[in-house]
């Protein structure tokens, strides 16, 4: 609860209390014109009953005066909601820059999450607390949506694509994850809990799983398991498949002439739709397809945060601040080098560990 | 109808005026609004499927343009004109039923009704040539052309989705002709009471239209961008 | 203010012995009946009888949900109960109860026509009802559906394992009874009104039918087609909706939202069009601004169909489709609000009756401005992502849904009843009712609102401990509720034997309804009426009363006062 205010969930993000800031405005409203309505219709019951079976009142007519008023006034009042609505669903879709970045995959009736640094977790997500998160999700089964009431957000996760959600928490705490999506027997059961942590804590939290391997290593391992590396080169370089390296974040021409912007959206479309945009100059179509069955959703991801991390330069373009940098600064020794470094050695001469992954996000 | 209505008939005269009406004029006039007001549904019925149609084709432009390159044209094309034809002889038959003429009027509907098979005796063929080559949506579904299977697969769900709608609507057009053919030949047509053949009239060109519509998305568009590769 | 009662028609007119319940008896003469009177019967028998199914899971639903575990039933035994909820009420229940059961019978009698423009079209309809209920009825027995009544894909499509095809089957037949129930509505207004009956003399009730109409005509057929793609790609596991197949499932939602916003409309309109015609005749006023109110009925009609990306606000789709919906679904809600204000002004210097109709129109009023304007808050986008599959959301709706249309219905119902059965009801015993009902209403529905707000999702069964106290008071007032819904019930049963002989004319109103006998004969004129008086014309018109101090350059809209 949140003071004296009942009937309030807790206000941990940074948005929250700009969410509330409208819902007061709009349940402000609402009491004013409900008991405005209601006040007139009762003072009219009771001042115009009928008080003989046989009166008739005289007929009155209407008047456009009041008709306009009361519908322009309405109309602005409808248009201050709107804009102040559309404001902030602007701040809350509109995704940051410089946010720190976590998978998420939401599988009948669990939530994965999966740190860049390599920490896993089941229905639980841990951030610290002051640091703009950014949720990059998707579903291996039917379409979920990850609800933090705490942070007054929420967004839909879609098979077949990625979505987004963003928050920055204010407040150490546990809160509420639920699953907002009716998605099947055990939706009910498909909650958990985001704990937002001090920074201190959160990186001790973090080193607690350095046994992890981060995305990027498992990524690349499973680059060379699946077979990748035969067509695009043991680093990406190419070969009878187009080069990965700078891959990401430029733009591709396509043999039908037409050119798109590669980005998470392609690079998922390319693994499991292979022969519906091919790179000019690859019109063979060698590329097969991998399905869910072969390469799960998380796998993917994996595979996806290896291959942007072999787009260095233009990682770093889009994102303003490396969010592993920023996060190293901040936190010394317990850094996503450091986690590969002690698992796989020789990765250390690859730009594997060093580089941030990031993601190009609609909104910019 | 009820025995008891008899008398309201017989102020009005008309055998056909149902009783409930005032007089032919209402009468025709509410079949035809209804008509029109059933096309409309008929149009948003089939609009769910040209939005589909649209946003996939744009979503997978090549491999609708592969797939649509596969379809017989030619085929499609004679059915194109088979219908328009049967429109045209479903205009006459209308005509004749105006004025009153009924042995071109049975002749007409009657050349309708088998232009309107011929159509579906084509459309069957197609059909046919699809089962065969395993291009029916579904486990035996192959594809070795351009463009990604399941996506072509789409096109083709999308095909068999309007084709089949739209044979289901000439089948139950060629019904109602049937049933105009034997009333007409009855003669039960006159010049101040043949609703019926206009309203099945307005029906059968509104299905022709839509084939139409049908025709150059599904057979006609996309077809420059496979001009070098496929056939 | 008092003033002689000139054009009321004078104490009536003979109770004719011969009329359409007794004309004829047997199953029979039921069952092939073309009488739009009867099948109006005909469609309140069954429309009750599925009310009374949906009730019971609405009943077990809030049951279960007193504790926060899981004590009554399992899961996926409580997906079922709120899907087929969901799908019952909406889809067998409030869709069709007002046009199909009030408007079948009215429309005709409203307009001074002897029956429906395609009687036959009219029985078709009810048996095309039956049988898509049937079906459904088939599909809950055989063991269920639990998808929610919006059948989201991939999961309604690939994932279920309940009798999805045959409820869909059910609800796609059912379709095809509002279509032809409206298509019918349409004709008959158009070509069918009684000589001098004008466009702006139809009573408001017909203005709120012909705007569903056309709801029905655009609406339904896209969803007749969705759900039809929907149970084939079940069927032949290919399809355009499951990404797995290359599909899109957000084309689904686009597709089934195009109907069902709509379909929100289709409820609630003819409920605004019954509520109009109890502000006006229980208050003996014209309605005050009968063209805002009428217009709005079609600009609620046309507009509807432009908002219903505002159930999709967090699916991911481009923020600015979210903006241009959420700006049409403000403007959406003006229309609303312009009825609102102009039943409120009519009752201005009425002469205001507190009989049982009037009662449920005044909670109408009260509870739809609470129900409108919280859409607001669903309209407005940063708010929506909060709140949107919530209890907020269950809330808002069913202030809609029953604070609506189902309190219309039955104020409705109270008020034609003498007309349909020629007895009254019991006065007391229903004022009586419609009290608990306001109550259990709102004791049921109010804390769903803190419940949204407080981040309780929608359809879970299992639910964490702080939000029990708010779901014990929900549970508490659906005991009110139901009971105060049962109490019609039975009455209304008993009325139809033991209740009081109604006049053809018992509330003195000028509608021409009230010109015929009660019950009115088959025809349902002995001779067509000829319209010579304005909509709600109680004293004459000389006496129009301008109010507020209008510059004369204010035309009044009263088409009286027309040259």
């Amino acid at each position: 609860m949140q003071g004296w205010i009942p009937f309030i969930p807790e206000r941990a993000s940074t948005l929250a209390g700009r969410v509330d800031g409208l819902y007061f405005y709009l349940v402000g409203v609402t009491i004013f014109f409900t008991l405005l309505i209601s006040a007139t219709l009762i003072f009219f019951v009771i001042k115009y009953r009928r008080r003989s079976e046989s009166e008739v009142p005289r007929p009155v007519a209407g008047s456009l005066k009041l008709e306009t008023l009361w519908s322009v006034i309405p109309f602005l009042i409808a248009m201050s909601m709107f804009v102040w609505g559309a404001d902030l669903y602007f701040a809350q879709y509109r995704m940051p820059k410089d946010a720190l970045e976590v998978y998420v995959v939401g599988k009948q009736w669990m939530w994965k999450v999966q740190h860049t640094t390599g920490q896993r977790e089941i229905n639980e997500l841990h951030v610290p607390v002051g640091r703009k998160i950014k949720l990059i999700m998707t579903t291996e089964d039917v379409i979920h949506d990850f609800f933090v009431p705490a942070f007054r957000t929420k967004a839909d996760v879609v098979p077949g694509r990625y979505t987004t959600l963003w928050f920055e928490a204010t407040k150490p705490g546990r809160y509420h994850l639920f699953c907002a999506e009716y998605c099947g027997t055990n939706h009910s059961g498909m909650t958990g809990w985001v704990t937002v942590m001090e920074p201190t804590d959160f990186d001790q939290w973090l080193s607690g799983g350095a046994n992890q391997e981060s995305p990027i290593v498992a990524g690349q391992k499973l680059f060379q398991s699946q077979g990748c590396t035969s067509c695009h080169g043991a680093q990406g370089e190419g070969g009878k498949g187009p080069p990965l390296v700078s891959l990401f974040g430029s733009t591709v021409k396509l043999e039908n002439g037409q050119s798109v912007q590669a980005d998470e959206s392609y690079i998922r479309n390319s693994v499991r739709s292979p022969q519906s945009q091919i790179v000019e100059g690859f019109r063979q179509p060698l590329m097969p397809t991998y399905y869910k069955e072969q390469l799960s959703e998380e796998h993917l991801l994996q595979i996806m945060t290896y291959i942007k991390s072999l787009s260095p330069t233009r990682t770093q373009g889009i994102t303003t601040t490396a969010p592993a940098r920023e996060n190293n600064e901040r936190t010394g020794p317990a850094t996503p080098d450091a986690t590969g470094a002690k698992t796989i050695d020789s990765q250390r001469s690859n730009p594997v560990g060093s580089t941030p992954p990031s993601v190009r996000t609609p909104g910019q | 109808m009820a025995a008891t209505h008899v008398e309201n008939h017989g102020a009005h005269g008309h055998k056909a005026l149902a009783h409930h009406f005032d007089n032919l004029e209402q009468q025709r006039e509410a079949g035809s609004i209804g008509m029109w007001v059933f096309l409309v549904q008929e149009i948003m019925f089939f609009g769910g499927l040209f939005l589909a149609y649209a946003i996939f084709r744009a979503k997978f432009p090549e491999a609708f343009a592969a797939a649509s390159n596969h379809l017989d044209w030619h085929l499609g094309g004679i059915n194109t004109v088979v219908l328009i034809v049967s429109s045209v002889t479903m205009a006459l038959a209308v005509y004749y039923a105006q004025t009153g003429k009924r042995r071109p009027q049975v002749g007409f509907l009657f050349v309708t009704m088998l232009l309107g098979m011929t159509f579906l005796v084509i459309k069957a063929f197609e059909y046919a040539e699809k089962f065969r080559d395993h291009l029916f949506p579904g486990a035996s579904f192959q594809w070795t052309g351009h463009g990604d299977p399941n996506q072509v697969q789409i096109f083709y769900w999308i095909y068999f989705a309007m084709t089949g709608l739209h044979a289901l609507h000439m089948i139950i057009g060629l019904g109602l002709l049937v049933w105009l053919i034997l009333s007409a030949w009855k003669g039960r047509y006159t010049p101040e009471y043949h609703a019926p053949v206009e309203l099945t009239g307005l029906y059968w060109h509104f299905v022709d239209i839509i084939w139409i519509f049908l025709f150059p998305l599904l057979y006609l568009l996309g077809r420059h961008l496979e001009a070098g590769g496929g056939h | 203010m008092e003033t002689t009662a000139a054009a009321l028609p004078i104490e009536p007119l003979e109770t004719s012995r011969v009329n359409y319940l007794n004309q004829e008896y047997g199953l029979k003469s039921w069952l092939l009946t073309k009488d739009h009177k009867r099948i109006g019967l005909l469609y309140l028998g069954s429309v009750s009888l599925f009310f009374l199914l949906g009730g019971i899971y609405a009943m077990l639903i809030r049951i279960e949900l007193l504790t926060p575990q899981g004590d009554l039933v399992q899961s996926h035994t409580y997906n079922k109960l709120f899907t087929q909820h969901g799908i019952i009420m909406v889809f067998f229940f409030l869709i069709p109860s007002i046009p199909a059961v009030l408007g079948n019978f009215l429309i005709p009698l409203m307009i001074g026509a002897k029956d429906l423009a395609f009687p036959r079209i009219n029985l078709l309809s009810w048996y095309i009802y039956t049988a898509g209920g049937l079906l459904t009825l088939w599909a809950l027995v055989a063991g269920g559906v639990d998808t929610g009544w919006t059948f989201y894909t991939p999961f309604s499509t690939t994932f279920s394992n309940s009798y999805v095809i045959l409820a869909g089957l059910g609800i796609f037949i059912n379709g095809f009874s509002s279509i032809l129930t409206g298509l019918n509505f349409i004709v008959t207004i158009h070509t069918m009104r009684a000589p001098g009956m004008t466009w702006f003399r139809l009573p408001l009730f017909v203005w709120a039918h012909y705007a569903t109409s056309i709801i029905f005509i655009l609406g339904t057929p896209v969803l007749a087609i969705t759900i039809l793609l929907l149970a084939f790609e079940r069927l032949a596991h290919v399809g355009i909706f499951d990404p797995a197949y290359g599909g899109d499932p957000i084309l689904f939602q686009h597709l089934f939202w195009f109907y069902s916003h709509p379909a929100v409309y289709i409820m609630v309109l003819p409920g605004m069009g019954i509520i109009s015609e109890l502000i006006a005749n229980f208050s003996r006023k014209n309605i005050f601004g009968y063209t805002f109110v009428a217009f709005s009925s079609i600009a609620i009609a046309v507009f509807g169909f432009l908002v219903w990306g505002h159930h999709m606000f967090v699916s991911g789709q481009s923020v600015y489709a979210g903006m241009i919906f959420s700006f049409l679904s403000f403007a959406v809600a003006i229309p609303s609000a312009i009825k609102v204000f102009n039943w409120t002004a009519t009752l201005f210097k009425g002469s205001i009756s507190y009989a049982t109709p009037m009662l449920y129109a005044l909670g109408f009023i009260g509870l739809f401005t609470i129900g409108g304007m919280t859409g607001l808050f669903l309209a407005a986008l940063g708010l929506d992502v909060h709140l949107t599959d919530t209890y907020f959301i269950v809330a808002h709706f069913h202030y809609v849904m029953v604070g609506g249309t189902l309190l219309a219905y039955l104020g409705g119902l109270h008020y034609w009843w003498p007309k349909i059965t020629g007895r009254m009801y019991p006065e007391g015993w229903g004022r009586f009712a419609a009290l608990v009902i306001f109550v259990g209403f709102n004791l049921t529905f109010f804390p769903q609102f803190l419940l949204g707000y407080m981040g309780m999702p929608r359809r879970y069964h299992v639910y964490s401990e702080e939000f029990q106290v708010l779901h014990v008071m929900s549970t508490a007032g659906a005991s009110i509720l139901g009971v105060g819904l049962l109490m019609p019930l039975v009455y209304f049963i008993w009325s139809m034997r033991y209740g009081r002989i109604a006049a053809a004319n018992p509330w003195r109103l000028p509608g021409l309804e009230w010109r015929t006998s009660s019950p009115p004969p088959t025809e349902n004129f002995e001779t067509t009426p000829i319209v010579t008086w304005e909509a709600y014309e109680f004293a004459p018109p000389e006496e129009l009363e301008v109010v507020g101090k209008l510059s004369p350059r204010d035309e009044p809209d009263h088409p009286a006062l027309q040259p």
